[in-house]
C-alpha cells in the first residue's frame, strides 16, 4: 500500500518536476545569456546580477526539492558578497563583475541546459507510466471503437489496437506498466536529482577554495575571540583590583584599628564598625556587577529565555518577549546570545528614542534565531566603529550573523542568527 | 518559632544558624542541598523556611523552585528566599499565588541582624519582605514611564518603597523617625494617588502595591 502511494506521489512530482524544469530553465537561460550579452551595451549590467539571483534561488528552490522529496543533498559554493559592497552603480557594477567571476555561476548555467533536455524526460516517465494506465483502461472500455472507426490507427505502446481483443491487450499492457511504476517510480524521481547533484555540486576546485575561504574567516574570528577575551580578562581583573579588592583591605584595616580601640575607645570603635560594614557591602555590590557582566546568575540558573526576560524587567522601557526554545544551548552560544541581544537592547535604549521594544527568540533547522525590534527613529548602521560590530564580532567567534534594518524614520529590527543545537 | 535553613556555604550557613539561634529561632534542621531541604520541609513542616536560590546538586536555582514546589503542596508556608542577586523575575513568581508569606532578600541584608530578623518573622507571620532592590528597580521603571507616581511627594514615594517591602505603618514610622499617624496619613495619600482600595490587611496592602507597580508592562 504505501508503495502505491509512493509511486502516485512520484508521478505527481515527476509531473511537476518535468513542467518546472523546462519552463523555468529554458526562461532563465533565455535571460541569463541575453542579459549577459546586453552587458556589452552597459543594460546587462544592471539586469545580469538580478537575473543571476534568480537563477540561484531557482537553483536553490531545486536543491530545497531535493533534499525533502528524494533526500539528496546537493551543497552550493557560491561566494558570499563582501560585507563592505558599495551601493549604486558602482556596488551594481561590482556584485556584476562578483557573481560573473564566481565558478557556481557557470555551473548553474550549464545545469540549465541538462535540465531543459535530458532531467525532464527522466522525470517525465514517472507520471506517464501511470497515466498510461488509465489510457489503456480507457481504450479498453470502448473508446477504441470510435477511433479504428474513424480511421486511427491507434498505436498502444506496440500494440495496433483495431478490436477489443486488441485494445483489453493494451489494458493489461498499461496495468503492467502501472506495476512497472510502482517499482522505478521514487527512483525515476531520485534520479531527476541525482542529474542536478550532476551538475550543481562544486568540483573539487571549487570546493578547495571555499575551504580557503572558511579557513580565513575562521583565522579572522579567533583572532577577535582572543583579543575580545583579552581584553575581558584586563577589565575584569581591573574592576576587582580598584573595586572589591580596595574595598576589602579597607575592612581588614578597619578591623584592626577596631580590635585596638575597642576597650579604649567604645564610640569610635563602633563608628568604625558601621563604616566597615558599609565597605563590605559595596564590595559585594562591586562583585556582584561583575558578575552579572561575565556570567549573569539568571542565565545560569534559567539559560537564554528567562535571562533575557529578566533583563528586560530591568530596562526602562516596556519590552515584550517572546521566546520559544525547547531546551538549551551550549554555555558559550548562550552567554554570546545573550550579551548579543544585552547589547541591541542598551542600543535601542540610547539610540533609537523608542517607547518600546520587543524581542523574539526562536529555534528552528539548527539556528537560534534573535530580533530585537524598536518603534524608535532608525537610521542604525552595521559597519565599523558602531556597536553593532561588536556584536558582529561576539556572534562570528560562533558563525552567527547579525542584519540590520533600519530605514531613517525606523523602525529598527536587529536580527541574528546562530546555528547551534539545542538540548 | 521552628526554621528550615537551607544554604550550601558552610560558612554562612554557620552564621545564619548561630544568628537565627540568638534570636531565639529554633532551628529544626540546616541543610545544604535541596533534595535535603524538599525533605526536610515536608518531615519537619517548620514554621519558616529560610531558602538559599542556588543549591546544588545543579547549582542552580533548586532552592527556589524547592520553596514554589513545596508552597504548592502547604499553600501559604511562609518561606524567605535569600540570593546573592535579586531579579523581578523571581520575584514575581514567588509573589504569584497571593498566598501572602514570602520574602526575598539579597544575602547581604543579614549584615543588619536586627532587620534581617525582622524580616523572618514578617514572613512568617504571613506577610511580605522585598528587597528594596526589587522595589526600586519596578519605582524608577514606573516613574520613567508614567505619570501618577510623579505626583508623589518625595516623602511619600519612600513610604511607598518601604510600604512596599512589607513593612508596617509602624515600622515605617520608626524607621523615617516620625509618628504613626503621619504615615497613615501618608499611605491613605498614596492610595488616593495610585487609586488603590484601601485594605488594613497589611499583605493584601503589598500585593496591592506591587500590582499596581507591575500592571500595564
Amino acid at each position: 500500500m504505501k508503495r502505491l502511494k509512493d509511486a502516485v506521489v512520484a508521478g505527481v512530482r515527476g509531473l511537476f518536476l518535468t513542467i518546472f524544469a523546462l519552463v523555468g530553465s529554458i526562461v532563465l537561460f533565455v535571460f541569463s545569456v541575453l542579459s549577459i550579452a546586453f552587458i556589452l551595451l552597459g543594460i546587462g549590467v544592471f539586469t545580469t546580477p538580478a537575473v543571476l539571483m534568480l537563477l540561484r534561488s531557482y537553483a536553490n528552490t531545486y536543491r530545497g526539492l531535493a533534499g525533502s522529496w528524494s533526500g539528496v543533498t546537493i551543497p552550493h559554493a557560491y561566494r558570499p558578497f563582501p560585507p563592505d559592497l558599495r551601493g549604486g552603480v558602482t556596488g551594481q557594477v561590482e556584485r556584476c563583475s562578483l557573481m560573473l567571476k564566481d565558478p557556481a555561476t557557470w555551473r548553474d548555467l550549464q545545469w540549465l541546459l541538462v535540465n531543459m533536455t535530458v532531467a525532464p524526460v527522466v522525470a517525465v516517465l514517472a507520471p506517464s507510466l501511470v497515466l498510461y494506465m488509465v489510457y489503456g483502461w480507457v481504450l479498453a472500455a470502448g473508446v477504441w471503437k470510435p477511433i479504428y472507426e474513424a480511421g486511427g490507427g491507434e498505436w498502444f505502446a506496440f500494440i495496433h489496437v483495431t478490436s477489443q481483443d486488441t485494445a483489453d491487450q493494451a489494458a493489461l499492457l498499461g496495468t503492467g506498466f502501472f506495476i512497472l511504476a510502482v517499482f522505478v517510480n521514487p527512483a525515476l524521481v531520485h534520479g531527476h536529482f541525482l542529474l542536478a547533484r550532476a551538475c550543481l555540486s562544486p568540483t573539487a576546485r571549487m570546493r578547495e577554495r571555499a575551504l580557503a575561504r572558511r579557513v580565513d574567516r575562521l583565522t579572522e574570528t579567533r583572532h577577535d575571540a582572543v583579543d575580545n577575551s583579552a581584553a575581558e580578562l584586563r577589565r575584569i581583573e581591573r574592576d576587582l583590583h580598584d573595586g572589591a579588592q580596595a574595598r576589602l583591605v579597607a575592612v581588614g584595616m578597619d578591623l584592626g584599628t577596631i580590635e585596638a580601640m575597642i576597650e579604649t575607645n567604645p564610640a569610635k570603635a563602633k563608628e568604625l564598625i558601621v563604616k566597615a560594614r558599609q565597605n563590605s557591602g559595596e564590595a559585594l555590590t562591586e562583585l556582584r556587577d561583575l558578575v552579572r557582566g561575565i556570567h549573569p546568575p539568571v542565565l545560569a540558573e534559567r539559560g537564554l529565555g528567562d535571562a533575557v526576560k529578566a533583563l528586560a524587567l530591568r530596562l526602562p522601557l516596556p519590552t515584550e518577549v517572546d521566546v520559544e526554545l525547547p531546551g538549551r544551548a551550549e554555555a558559550p552560544v548562550e552567554s554570546a546570545a545573550y550579551f548579543a541581544v544585552s547589547e541591541s537592547l542598551t542600543n535601542a535604549i540610547k539610540h533609537s528614542g523608542a517607547d518600546r521594544v520587543w524581542v523574539d527568540m526562536h529555534h528552528a533547522d539548527g539556528m537560534l534565531r534573535i530580533a530585537v525590534t524598536d518603534n524608535g527613529k532608525g537610521g542604525a548602521v552595521a559597519g565599523a566603529g558602531s556597536g553593532l560590530s561588536g556584536i558582529e564580532r561576539r556572534l562570528g567567534t560562533f558563525d552567527g550573523v547579525l542584519a540590520v534594518s533600519s530605514p531613517a524614520g525606523g523602525p529598527t529590527m536587529v536580527t541574528m542568527e546562530i546555528p547551534c543545537v539545542l538540548s | 518559632m521552628r526554621v528550615v535553613l537551607a544554604e550550601d556555604l558552610f560558612l554562612l550557613r554557620d552564621g545564619l544558624v548561630r544568628m537565627l539561634e540568638a534570636f531565639d529561632f529554633e532551628i529544626a534542621a540546616a541543610v545544604e542541598s535541596g533534595p535535603e531541604l524538599a525533605k526536610a520541609l515536608e518531615e519537619l513542616q517548620p514554621d519558616v523556611a529560610v531558602v538559599d536560590v542556588r543549591l546544588p546538586p545543579s547549582h542552580t536555582d533548586e532552592g527556589l523552585q524547592c520553596a514554589l514546589a513545596a508552597r504548592r503542596a502547604r499553600p501559604g508556608l511562609p518561606v524567605l528566599v535569600l540570593s546573592q542577586h535579586v531579579e523581578q523575575l523571581y520575584a514575581r513568581e514567588l509573589l504569584a499565588d497571593g498566598n501572602g508569606g514570602v520574602g526575598y532578600l539579597l544575602k547581604d541584608r543579614v549584615f543588619d541582624a536586627a532587620q534581617f530578623v525582622d524580616a523572618v518573622r514578617r514572613v512568617a507571620a504571613g506577610g511580605t519582605a522585598m528587597d528594596p532592590q526589587v522595589i526600586q528597580q519596578l519605582l524608577s521603571r514606573r516613574s520613567a514611564a508614567d505619570e501618577p507616581l510623579g505626583a508623589l511627594t518625595p516623602r511619600e514615594r519612600e513610604v511607598l518603597e518601604l510600604m512596599a517591602q512589607g513593612r508596617s505603618n509602624a515600622a515605617i514610622a520608626a524607621q523615617l523617625v516620625v509618628t504613626e499617624r503621619a504615615i497613615a496619613k501618608h499611605t491613605s495619600n498614596i492610595f488616593g494617588k495610585l487609586d488603590l482600595a484601601v485594605s488594613d490587611d497589611d499583605n493584601r496592602r503589598v500585593l496591592a502595591v506591587l500590582a499596581y507597580l507591575d500592571q500595564g508592562r
